[in-house]
């Protein structure tokens, strides 16, 4: 049986934030996590169950989110992905999101951060202005061990505001 | 205010341990018992070491002659000695999950496949999955007489008699479910062997100490040892203990030669990682009919699974001596019994002892009123401590120390908290709730919480030519922010831009000594070490520019040089570090802080709550938590630390269980059955920080803000529950508080409702 799996190969091609990457001659029972982290080098999605329970490997694939832990990453091509690394401006500047988060201290130790973050993206991307209960029930997946959460919430809301505020003007990024 | 910290972790580029990968380095897994109890026959290596990518399989046989066991770091105790556990079983495994054997092999996923090929024959025994089992049966160890490993008993005044003496008396028994911190990150190292030294990525916590013991372990200097702290997801006191992974990983880079990673999986770190809480209490309580508490009697029963580990009985010790909080107790009894079972080893966990006293003594204050038919405000109030009485001691003692309450306004807390939650009004909502089908509660739980422990910690500041200060610390960060809060320090005390402070910790290269972070020290400590050696700094400073400064003028330092008042020219920071060299005044300073006692941080946790009294199902309606920490150094943070314990404490109070079956098997082995609070489980938390009374013991006056938002949860929960349906006092002892319980609850009320009150 083990050396089934070290018999077949998969080789194939990831977008990730827009970049493409060729993974070349791996494992195909490789999780998708383990090649964003291992394979790719983008170790910003982080494993805290690898059941699917905590949502700290929370990626976009396609705009939705997916848990990383629970999907292979051979399913993954011909897919777009997105990933924490890609949520800055390319010249480094932090996202409104990523902003709020650290005005509100919406992170401690941060490893829940990058799913956190992933997942809140996607909710403002279709809904811009949620309230705080919406804001709850969209992030329930995803589980923070040391903020008890309430600054996670001020910091989406802080970002669905401003965007509120700036609603006219242009986006910069 | 921002942390320092933000940035990287926001970006995703901070490094975790699981993030690091070196050339030439192999994956290691570890395999653990299957049983709670059981001789090992035989363990059969051969297929498995055959297997293709397969490096190393090593088992207790391949360890050196008499490695281990692991010594206890806290709260030792020569009885526990023979408890403490080795790397690997040798013949007998005595908990699920046990290490038995490691497999090293070119990948993880290989390294797992040939797990599940290690054949291991065991004959099993009888399991003991409770303390009432444990006290039945033949000890665990050779040279233990009974599971039953240690007791400790006080006594104050007339102890049990006076109880006995009282004239209303409430006997109750009281049981905190096994819980744990469960940090969102994993444990997880990385060795590397570099000619003769060893770097071990991924200690945190204890660092110096940690390091220390592995240096003894594996025989070789301290010097070849160089332990490097990375970012840490977690800690919450079971994280950075040095557990048998942390000898077998550098052992085996150190064997082989090579780099070895060894990251664990969240199945594992529920059986692997230290468990924690699980307590049962014989309480009586004495009082008169003011209810005036007149003695406390108590045997405390403490599972603490089937090892001792670092902690030693912290955790006993520690629920013993705090139990009296803040009331004036003319008499206690309280025994302690720590008793082994066949499950995974216990340690600290935020706020440990103090969760499970917490519970019993604030529910016991409301039974005590329910008893009395009076307001708990008022029984509180009538037999809190008043400030004129502290600094006082029941004459117990934990970690090293006497329990000494050292400054505290403990009845305007309680005002405080009274006021915060609107209580005079609260019939008034009752009713309203009542429209809506709701049973509407409110519960207080009064918090005292202990912090600072010693013995010192060192602080270092060097002023660099660019301005900025290179900050060494000691402590260690497990994500609550430990450099900005001693950037924070500095940067108050030296008058320097806090990103211009580099705060340096974790890396026994570059720092000579510490203590680490934990039981809420690291403010009071090190931050009080920094606060020091930013004093002297700044003393050397002045006399090194006194020519320019002259009398009474002030300096400000820049980022382009220092400035003095009155004067146009700025001093640069390569002129100031000249002229020191010159003047023989090193700009290089290195500051101890000795803690002689600890200081005790103290409030009140309250909640407002609504029972449907069809599922019996609670909503919080409010959170408050008013606490004293005697300075803040950054609000926020404090109010961060707070936030975040009052998450965990409700997950214990109302959710998490670590369940065991009569076999000794880990039920709750995933998050899917472990459940953890999330975002629609914790409300917004209204946190008040006051600055009553500064801690007399350092310069700042600051207490420790660490483990007060989790203790008084779940007495508070407890309360306000019992509130809302008019329970007895003999209501809500067990944790968690499940929905069945409150409706049983419920519905005893309705069977013994005298008639007449329905139609109320
Ligand atoms: S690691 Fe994927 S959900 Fe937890
Ligand atoms: S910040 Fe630590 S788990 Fe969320």
């Amino acid at each position: 049986m083990i050396e089934n799996h070290m018999s077949y190969r998969a080789s194939y091609t990831l977008s990730v934030n827009g970049q493409c990457y060729r993974v070349i001659d791996v494992e195909p029972r490789l999780l998708l996590a383990d090649v964003l982290r291992d394979i790719l080098h983008l170790t910003g999605t982080h494993l805290g169950c690898e059941h699917g329970a905590c949502g700290a490997c929370t990626v976009l694939l396609d705009g939705r989110p997916v848990r990383s832990c629970l999907m292979l990453g051979v399913q993954a091509q011909n897919k777009s992905i997105q990933t924490v690394e890609g949520l800055a401006g390319p010249n480094g500047v932090l996202s409104p999101l990523q902003e709020a988060f650290a005005e509100d201290h919406a992170l401690q130790c941060g490893f829940c951060t990058p799913g956190m973050l992933m997942t809140a993206q996607f909710l403002l991307n279709n809904n811009a202005h949620p309230s705080r209960l919406e804001i709850r029930e969209a992030l329930s997946g995803n589980l923070c061990r040391c903020t008890g959460y309430q600054n996670i919430v001020n910091a989406i809301e802080r970002t669905a505001n401003a965007d509120n505020a700036s609603e006219n003007s242009v986006t910069k990024r | 205010m921002r942390r320092q910290e933000d940035p990287t972790l926001l970006r995703g580029t901070a490094t975790f341990v699981a993030d690091l990968t070196v050339p030439r380095m192999v994956e290691a897994v570890v395999v653990r018992s299957m049983y709670a109890h059981a001789r090992i026959d035989a363990i059969d290596t051969m297929a498995t070491s055959s297997l293709s990518g397969v490096v190393a399989v090593i088992t207790a046989a391949d360890l050196p002659e008499g490695v281990g066991p692991i010594p206890m770091r806290l709260s030792s105790s020569p009885e526990l000695v023979q408890a403490l556990q080795h790397p690997l079983a040798r013949d007998r495994v005595r908990y699920v999950g046990e290490p038995i054997a490691v497999i090293v092999a070119q990948s993880r996923y290989l390294a797992e496949d040939a797990a599940s090929t290690l054949r291991v024959d065991y004959s099993p025994l009888p399991a003991m999955a409770s303390v009432d089992t444990a006290m039945a049966s033949a000890p665990l160890f050779e040279g233990l007489t009974a599971n039953h490993v240690y007791h400790r008993h006080h006594q104050k005044g007339l102890g049990s008699e006076a109880v006995a003496a009282a004239p209303r008396r409430l006997k109750m028994h009281f049981s905190i479910q096994r819980h744990t911190g469960m940090p969102l990150e994993t444990r997880g190292l990385l060795a590397v062997p570099e000619a003769e030294r060893l770097t071990v990525y991924g200690p945190t916590k204890v660092v110096f100490f940690n390091r220390r013991l592995l240096s003894d372990l594996l025989k070789v200097p301290l010097e070849h040892i160089h332990y490097v702290e990375v970012a840490v997801g977690g800690g919450f006191g079971i994280r950075g203990e040095f557990y048998p992974e942390d000898y077998l990983i550098p052992f085996l880079a150190q064997r082989l030669q090579t780099p070895v990673r060894w990251i664990e999986d969240r199945m594992e770190h529920f059986q692997a990682a230290n468990h924690s809480r699980e307590q049962h209490h014989e309480v009586e309580v004495g009082f008169d009919d003011m209810g005036h508490v007149m003695g406390l009697a108590d045997h405390i029963w403490v599972d603490t699974g089937a090892y001792i580990r670092t902690h030693g009985v912290t955790v006993p010790e520690l629920t013993q001596a705090m139990l009296p909080g803040p009331y004036d107790w003319a008499a206690l009894d309280t025994e302690l019994h720590v008793v082994l079972t066949n499950k995974t080893p216990t340690g600290t966990y935020r706020g440990p002892g103090r969760f499970e006293g917490t519970f019993v003594r604030e529910r016991l204050m409301d039974s005590i009123a329910a008893t009395l038919h009076l307001d708990p405000l008022v029984v509180r109030q009538r037999n809190l401590l008043q400030a004129t009485q502290l600094p006082y001691s029941n004459g117990l003692k934990a970690l090293g120390h006497e329990v000494e309450l050292d400054s505290g306004n403990y009845p305007a807390a309680l005002l405080r908290a009274s006021n915060l939650m609107e209580s005079e009004t609260i019939s008034q909502r009752k009713s309203e709730a009542l429209h809506t089908g709701h049973l509407r509660g409110l519960g207080f739980a009064f918090v005292v919480e202990k912090s600072g422990l010693g013995p010192y910690e060192d602080a270092r500041l060097v002023l660099q030519d660019d301005g900025t200060v290179a900050c060494f610390t000691g402590l260690a960060d497990l994500g609550q922010g430990t450099g900005t809060m001693l950037a924070t320090v500095v940067s108050k005390e030296l008058g320097v831009d806090r990103d211009r402070i580099h705060v340096i910790y974790g890396d026994t290269d570059r720092v000579a000594e510490g203590f680490g972070t934990f039981a809420s020290r690291g403010t009071v400590v090190g931050g009080s070490a920094a606060y020091l050696a930013s004093a002297e700094l700044k003393r050397r400073i002045v006399a090194v520019l006194s020519d320019v400064i002259g009398n009474g003028a002030k300096m400000v330092m820049h980022p382009s040089g220092i400035k003095v008042s009155g004067r146009t020219r700025t001093v640069s920071y390569r002129e100031v570090l000249h002229r020191a060299e010159t003047q023989k005044v090193p700009l290089d300073v290195t500051q101890r802080f000795t803690a002689t006692a600890m200081t005790y941080p103290y409030g009140v946790h309250a909640c407002e709550v609504d029972v449907s009294p069809e599922t019996g199902a609670v909503h919080i309606v409010r959170y408050g938590v008013v606490y004293d920490v005697g300075k803040a150094i950054n609000l926020d943070m404090v109010r961060d630390q707070i936030m975040g314990g009052v998450a965990q404490g409700i997950g214990g109070a109302v959710l998490e269980q670590l369940v065991y079956d009569e076999t000794g098997q880990l039920q709750t082995g995933t998050f899917m059955d472990y459940l953890i609070p999330g975002m629609c489980e914790v409300p917004d938390i209204e946190v008040v920080v006051t600055e009553d009374a500064p801690a007399p013991s350092n310069p700042m006056g600051v207490k420790g803000a660490g483990e007060g938002g989790a203790v008084g949860v779940a007495p508070a929960l407890a309360n306000a529950i019992a509130d809302a349906i008019s329970a007895p006092p003999e209501a809500f002892t067990t944790l968690p508080i499940r929905p069945q319980d409150i409706l049983r609850w419920i519905r005893l009320g309705l069977e013994h409702r005298p008639r007449g009150d329905e139609a109320e």
